[in-house]
């Protein structure tokens, strides 16, 4: 979380700055969903993410380097410099991409929960998505898919309350995901998304229904955006108390707080930490900065396979 | 290559069935997934047999749900399987563009190599049975301008099964658009096949290069039949990867260039073929390129509206005798 909390912050920064170009979204405020999911995974269980994705992508285990390298466009990122902050990947980690197509990625991990049934792969496959791509077709299309083909496929919604400027409950009479699942047979958890422990639970439970054979399961994580739908958005349309009351729910210091009282912690342990953190992002966007482009040959590479 | 020469002569639908088993039983990747492709056999009967066959976990029924299982197809070509997805008139990739579009042709671009995508989209098309504006649509050139998707369109019942082997055992996502109204044409299923990306010289002539794909061929053969002028008769096979050195071969050689497409001829295939050429042979050439393809109108239902409408031999045999007589 600390890490995904400083690579968030600096992306923030360096997109101000003009660094990075395209489009940036960040995850503030939301890192729990991700590592509290992704903790509860395999290496080699698949992942499919939204626009909003490099928390995931690095809780997945992604390369810190390849990422920030691939936010900058490098020949050393992840995809090349040619997938950008809204298409990293990294396969041999299950990472099968960030989507920069709203509710793109439910169908996508459909056939990877497909994959891993048919050939026994044993793998699960999560599809993590907002509240806002529960109005998208795909989302009930790729579940009743799931649904009736008992597929081992988790859906993560990371339900922030606003899907880009536009408020959950606007959108929808039906503002619980959990309640629209019933629609499908489908078993639906609602978590408190901003507590990581809740939530790595409740993914461990998920993981276990699936590795089972009992089919997808929906997991509703209540979490919160700190920052726009992207990099520069001034959110006029979020009231200020909302905001405030969010932020006073700070996951990262929510955790902290239950390793201090737990006692499996020490505040000193946990300041190295983030400490730490800041170092490593430190080194990953030097080494962003010093990398080369693309050659210009890459542009014709790879747009057709083999 | 299979050998399925002793079944000749062979209908065009069978050979699509034959090719469909072919590629399920040489590769247990190898899954098919439409609407009603189970044990119905198919709404026009081409998949029958195969669900017996190869059972309910490689031969797969879903929903009307075109975006969810079209894109699930796209997401088991990323993760080991190779789908072909049956959609059922080409009509409906209005309903699944962004699996085709957006994803399956993008993924191994965006991530340098790292993923691919070796999936099929079957679908297929034809006007000319009064199948409504809705039904009828040649859409050939909407998926040829998506860079990184294959475009297939046999007409041949050889190329109606070696071409889907072919698309299956590509690395990457290969369009594979029959046309109904070949459905029951019947044909010598030949070995030996050309690969594919190259086109074939249906039959040779001396006056007028007639480029072609799909359901048109023979129209264009009936065309090379009775016209006075000497047709010399291109299948394409395939709008991507363009052979277009062979239009060039032969154009050197005629001087003149009639394409024919049953797709509506505003922005279509014919029109790159035209620019091409132009580009590449203008000086060999002794009279403008021209089309033969249907007005860019919604294909009406009443069956004489619609046939007025749609190329036909006596159209393009005309076309071709008025490059002649124009010819510098």
């Amino acid at each position: 979380m600390a890490l995904i909390r400083a690579f968030e912050t600096r992306v923030s920064e360096l997109y101000r700055d003009g660094e990075i170009p395209g489009f940036v979204h960040t995850s503030l405020g939301q890192e729990a969903v991700a590592a509290g999911v992704c903790g509860a995974l395999r290496e080699d269980d698949y992942m499919a993410t939204t626009h909003r994705g490099h928390g995931h992508v690095l809780a997945k285990g992604a390369d810190v380097d390849g990422m920030m390298a691939e936010l900058f466009g490098r020949a050393t990122g992840l995809c090349g410099g040619k997938g950008g902050s809204m298409h990293v990947a990294d396969p041999a980690r299950g990472i099968l991409g960030a989507n920069a197509i709203v509710g793109a990625g439910m169908p996508l991990i459909t056939g990877a929960g497909l994959s891993s049934k048919l050939l026994g792969q044993g793998r699960v496959a999560v599809a993590f998505f907002g509240e806002g791509a529960v109005n998208q077709g795909t989302f009930h299309e790729a579940l009743n898919l799931c649904a009736i083909w008992d597929l081992p496929v988790i859906f993560a919604c990371e339900n922030n309350g606003y899907a880009e400027f536009s408020a959950n409950a606007d959108m929808t009479r039906v503002a619980s995901v959990a309640g629209r699942t019933a629609a499908y047979g489908v078993h639906a958890e609602t978590v408190d998304g901003n507590d990581v422990a809740a939530v790595h639970e409740a993914t461990d439970r998920a993981v276990e229904r699936c590795r089972s054979g009992e089919g997808p399961v929906v997991l509703e994580l209540m979490t919160y955006r700190w920052h726009g739908h992207y990099e520069g958005d001034a959110q006029p349309y979020k009231p200020e108390a909302e905001a405030q009351e969010w932020r006073d729910r700070d996951p990262l210091i929510l955790a902290e707080r239950a390793l201090v009282e737990s006692g499996a912690a020490t505040a000193d342990e946990l300041a190295a930490v983030r400490a730490a953190a800041e170092a490593r992002i430190d080194a990953a966007t030097e080494a962003a900065r010093q990398a080369p482009d693309p050659a210009p040959e890459e542009a014709f590479a790879h747009v057709f396979a083999g | 290559m299979s050998s399925q020469a002793e079944i000749v002569p062979t209908r065009y639908m069978e050979a699509i069935n034959l090719g469909l088993a072919d590629a399920l039983e040489e590769d247990d990747r190898v899954i098919l997934l439409g609407i009603d492709v189970g044990a119905g056999g198919g709404i026009f009967t081409v998949t029958r047999g195969l669900h017996e066959r190869f059972g309910s976990e490689r031969v797969i029924d879903t929903p009307i749900s075109e975006m969810g299982y079209v894109g699930a197809g796209v997401g088991a070509a990323m993760t080991g399987l190779r789908p072909i997805v049956e959609i059922m008139f080409m009509d409906f990739i209005s309903v699944c563009l962004d699996p085709i579009m957006n994803q399956a042709t993008k993924l191994g671009y965006m991530t340098n190599g790292a993923l691919s995508v070796p999936i099929v989209f079957r679908m297929q098309t034809g006007a000319g049975r009064s199948a409504g504006a809705q039904h009828s649509q040649s859409l050939e050139a909407m998926l040829a301008h998506i860079p990184g998707l294959k475009v297939v369109m046999p007409a041949t019942v050889t190329d109606a099964r070696d071409l889907l082997l072919e698309a299956v055992r590509d690395p990457g996502p290969v369009a594979y658009i029959e046309n109904r109204r070949l459905y029951a044409m019947k044909g010598d299923l030949e070995t030996d096949p050309l690969p594919l990306g190259k086109a074939r010289v249906a039959r040779p002539g001396d006056d007028v290069t007639v480029v072609t794909w799909g359901q048109t061929l023979r129209d264009c053969l009936k065309a090379a039949e009775t016209s006075s002028a000497s047709l010399e008769v291109i299948d394409l096979r395939s709008l991507v990867p363009l052979d277009i050195e062979t239009v060039y071969r032969s154009a050197e050689r005629t001087g003149r260039v009639l394409v024919v497409h049953e797709a509506v001829q505003d922005f279509g295939a014919g029109a790159e073929i035209a620019a091409r050429v132009g580009e590449e042979v203008f000086d060999l050439l002794l009279a403008p390129v021209r089309r033969v393809a249907t007005p860019a109108v919604p294909m009406p239902f009443n069956p004489a509206l619609e046939r007025s409408l749609l190329p036909s031999p006596e159209a393009i045999a005309a076309a071709a005798e008025g490059l002649v007589a124009e010819g510098r």
